[in-house]
């Protein structure tokens, strides 16, 4: 049963990337580029990490698509009649080799390791997002203080860009 | 049983598709959800190894990349802004003042 939907949200996924990216208009891009967050959300609920699942759609799904869709919509953008680059037959051919060859290299692979300290029964008895909480706030606490900062520079920065500028007044003159 | 290796070929194709896209296309935005769609695929291989090396720090960082990929799209679409205003066109061959 997880085979099966593993299988439906691996494929849903690549196929909504690939849209993502060879769409025309780039609306139908950020289309797209939703229903892959959603299927990736799957594959995070499959992988027993419900805090993500549901960070992945409020923040992804909810926050930063509809930003994309606001600058989008606000920009009005027409839509080139060659909207490629004109070389990338040139990175088409390297691109896909270069994932079979990855693809080959994975399929191959154990990889073994050494198992960490949270076995998923017990991350099963008390929740992910306890297990999530406990952590992040003992020992990621520094991470998660240094995220906030840049998170408050990241607004700062995008409100000072985005700004309408006021017109140069020459002071020498006045 | 899913094996590791599934996610790990789902999470490459989609790094590639989204490298791809930030190579061919020539809009600035589709650029930006390219470099969205390859920040998912690297979620995708950190959570799925915290999830088969039972270690709660993929998780973690997994959390950090969605926070760092938030401040990214702000500060991308600021720049978008700009920039059209400026009456230079969102596609990435006439962005070339920097150029040297």
């Amino acid at each position: 049963m997880v085979l099966v939907f593993f299988a439906y949200f691996a494929l849903a996924s690549i196929v909504a990337g690939v849209l993502t990216v060879a769409l025309k208009h780039p609306v139908h891009c950020g289309l797209a580029l939703l229903a892959l967050l959603l299927h990736v959300s799957g594959l995070f609920i499959l992988l027993n990490a419900e805090f993500l699942w549901a960070v992945q759609v409020i923040v992804y799904a909810g926050a930063i698509l509809v930003l994309y869709l606001f600058v989008l919509m606000l920009l009005n953008l027409k839509t080139d009649d060659r909207y490629f680059h004109s070389s990338y037959l040139y990175f088409l051919v390297p691109a896909a080799i270069g994932s079979l060859y990855v693809l080959a290299l994975l399929v191959r692979s154990p990889f073994g390791g050494a198992k960490g300290d949270a076995p998923t029964v017990a991350v099963l008895q008390e929740g992910d997002t306890y297990a999530v909480g406990i952590k992040m706030f003992s020992e990621y606490l520094l991470q998660f203080e240094i995220v906030g900062v840049f998170l408050l520079g990241a607004i700062i920065g995008a409100i000072v860009l985005a700004k309408t500028p006021k017109p140069i007044i020459d002071k020498r003159e006045g | 049983m899913v094996p590791l290796s599934a996610y790990i070929a789902v999470s490459t194709v989609l790094f590639m598709t989204g490298l791809l896209g930030v190579l061919i296309r020539r809009n600035f935005i589709i650029v930006l959800m390219s470099v969205e769609i390859m920040l998912n695929a690297a979620n995708i291989n950190l959570v799925a190894f915290s999830y088969y090396l039972e270690s709660m720090a993929g998780q973690l960082v997994a959390l950090f990349v969605i926070a760092i990929a938030a401040g990214e799209a702000a500060i991308g679409l600021a720049i978008i802004i700009v920039m059209f205003r400026g009456k230079i066109s969102t596609n990435v061959d006439e962005m070339n003042l920097l150029k040297w």
